[in-house]
């Protein structure tokens, strides 16, 4: 695959709940490495294209191609049949997720949260599974939790062991589904520099979904704003937040402004 | 003056085929609990359509007839069967099928985000299971598989009817040899309690360790 390809490329999807249609024949591609904000009002599709690009919702129609292969579909003989579950793990190694309500398994300690999935899916053996952990666990502050139980935890300091549990796998995509919503405000600034020091340390391609406008422009290569299930409009942070075009992103932003969030 | 000495060792005799019967039970009835439970939750039909007819036939009969046919029927077909092995076989069952129902409805309480962290993690489904639902699950369950294992005890004394030589049986013994009423059964009235009490008190330990850093206050 050569460097300009796009490592996801959404084509004309569509998916509805019941009668409520959440996207609307959505097309988007993704480069490598880059970084999207995904920001709209809620019910707009912006969580709900994550979390099929996760495989936790199935698409009604169109395809998804991730790293140059069909997501939900496999190519056998020339035909495209539907995805079956071995197809999807396979896929799913390609991409890491991070939840609003950070998922943590409490039954686990920190350290036990990060290794379980390494050992299980890779076959990694413990040591090598904890000695990554650590490093991980260190890189987003919390190596000296590494046995502590999630209930002793923060919001803050849950959602940075979620963050490393999921870098644990090492995805090439990772996926942020609204990380600090669920978060006191004093406890945001710590995730959002774990963000931040992915962002500058690695090069994986993250898509952010967000109410941090402020951290959206300072982050993002790209921002899309969503309506309706489909992309409103997008571009470079400076124009869609100094500059937007389109009406309804004006009033989105306008909202959020009023609403007390930097832009 | 009877001789209480004698048959207080017969009714500790009778103490303990009801404790091997109750935890031989427990095991059975425990297998078939997971067994069933998980076979409600499959997403093949047939599994699901065994484990629901296991579960409506068992809680749906009396104990009292599955024992009788197991101990009385089945030689019939050609499964000949000890006492020992006839009870354990109807407590278990029964005791089962009622378990199976606690063991389905405590995974289904476990949160669609932990199955959702499971995909996300790329654990199998059976991985995801093992590692994450059921050891959550669990101790969903474990206050009620303490009611089962009281239950099971209670229902131990059926055997005495299929002259299994369990405390209710030793109890008519000594009633008979003895014509006396009130001690026997009053001695394994309190025999009963006192292990129901033992089961409480270890699904209660049981619970405390499992529980342990959960609610992060003990660790």
């Amino acid at each position: 695959m050569s460097a300009t390809a796009p490592i996801i490329k959404v084509d004309a999807i569509s998916k509805s709940f019941g009668a409520f249609k959440v996207l609307d024949g959505l097309s988007m591609q993704v480069m490598p490495r880059e970084k999207l904000a995904l920001i709209g009002p809620s019910g707009s599709g912006k969580t709900t294209i994550l979390r099929i690009l996760m495989t936790l919702e199935r698409i009604d129609g169109g395809h998804i191609q991730i790293d140059g292969e069909q997501l939900y579909h496999m190519e056998r003989n020339g035909q495209l049949l539907p995805a079956d579950e071995r197809h999807l793990a396979k896929m799913r190694q390609k991409t890491g997720m991070v939840f609003q309500l950070f998922n943590l398994f409490p039954h686990k300690s920190v350290i036990d949260n990060v290794t379980l999935a390494p050992m299980l899916t890779k076959g990694t053996p413990r040591a090598a599974a904890e000695k990554r952990a650590m490093e991980l666990l260190d890189m987003v502050g919390m190596a000296d939790k590494a046995k502590a139980m999630p209930a002793q935890l923060s919001g803050g300091q849950k959602q940075r062991v979620a963050i490393a549990r999921a870098l644990a796998l090492q995805p090439k995509i990772m996926l942020f589904d609204e990380v600090t919503s669920a978060l006191d405000p004093e406890l945001v600034e710590e995730v959002l520099n774990v963000l931040w020091r992915l962002c500058a340390e690695t090069d994986m391609t993250m898509l952010l979904v967000t109410h941090e406008m402020g951290f959206a422009h300072d982050f993002a290569d790209r921002v899309l704003f969503f309506d309706r299930g489909r992309i409103v409009e997008e571009g470079k942070p400076d124009e869609i937040f100094r500059n937007p075009k389109q009406e309804r992103t004006q009033g989105f932003l306008k909202k959020i402004i009023a609403a007390g969030h930097r832009v | 003056m009877t001789q209480w000495s004698g048959y207080f060792g017969l009714i500790l005799q009778g103490a303990l085929v009801t404790i091997e019967l109750t935890l031989m039970g427990s095991v059975l009835a425990l297998i078939m609990a997971f067994l069933a439970g998980m076979g409600r939750l499959s997403r093949f039909f047939v599994l699901r359509a065994l484990a629901t007819a296991y579960i409506e036939f068992f809680r749906g009969t009396s104990i009292f007839v599955q024992l009788f046919f197991a101990y009385f029927v089945l030689p019939l077909v050609g499964f000949e069967l000890t006492p020992l092995q006839a009870g354990v076989l109807a407590l278990g069952l029964n005791v089962g099928a009622y378990a199976a129902e606690v063991v389905r409805g405590a995974v289904q309480s476990i949160g669609r985000e932990q199955h959702e962290a499971c995909i996300a993690l790329n654990l199998g489904r059976w991985q995801g299971m093992r590692h994450v639902i059921l050891p959550q699950a669990f101790l969903v369950m474990l206050p009620t598989f303490g009611n089962n294992a009281i239950e099971l005890l209670k229902a131990t004394s059926v055997v005495s009817l299929i002259s299994l030589a369990d405390l209710t049986f030793q109890a008519q013994v000594v009633r008979a040899q003895t014509g006396n009423t009130m001690v026997p059964f009053t001695t394994i009235l309190v025999i009963y309690f006192i292990l129901a009490l033992l089961i409480s008190w270890g699904v209660r330990s049981l619970e405390r360790r499992m529980a342990r850093g959960l609610d992060g206050v003990r660790v």
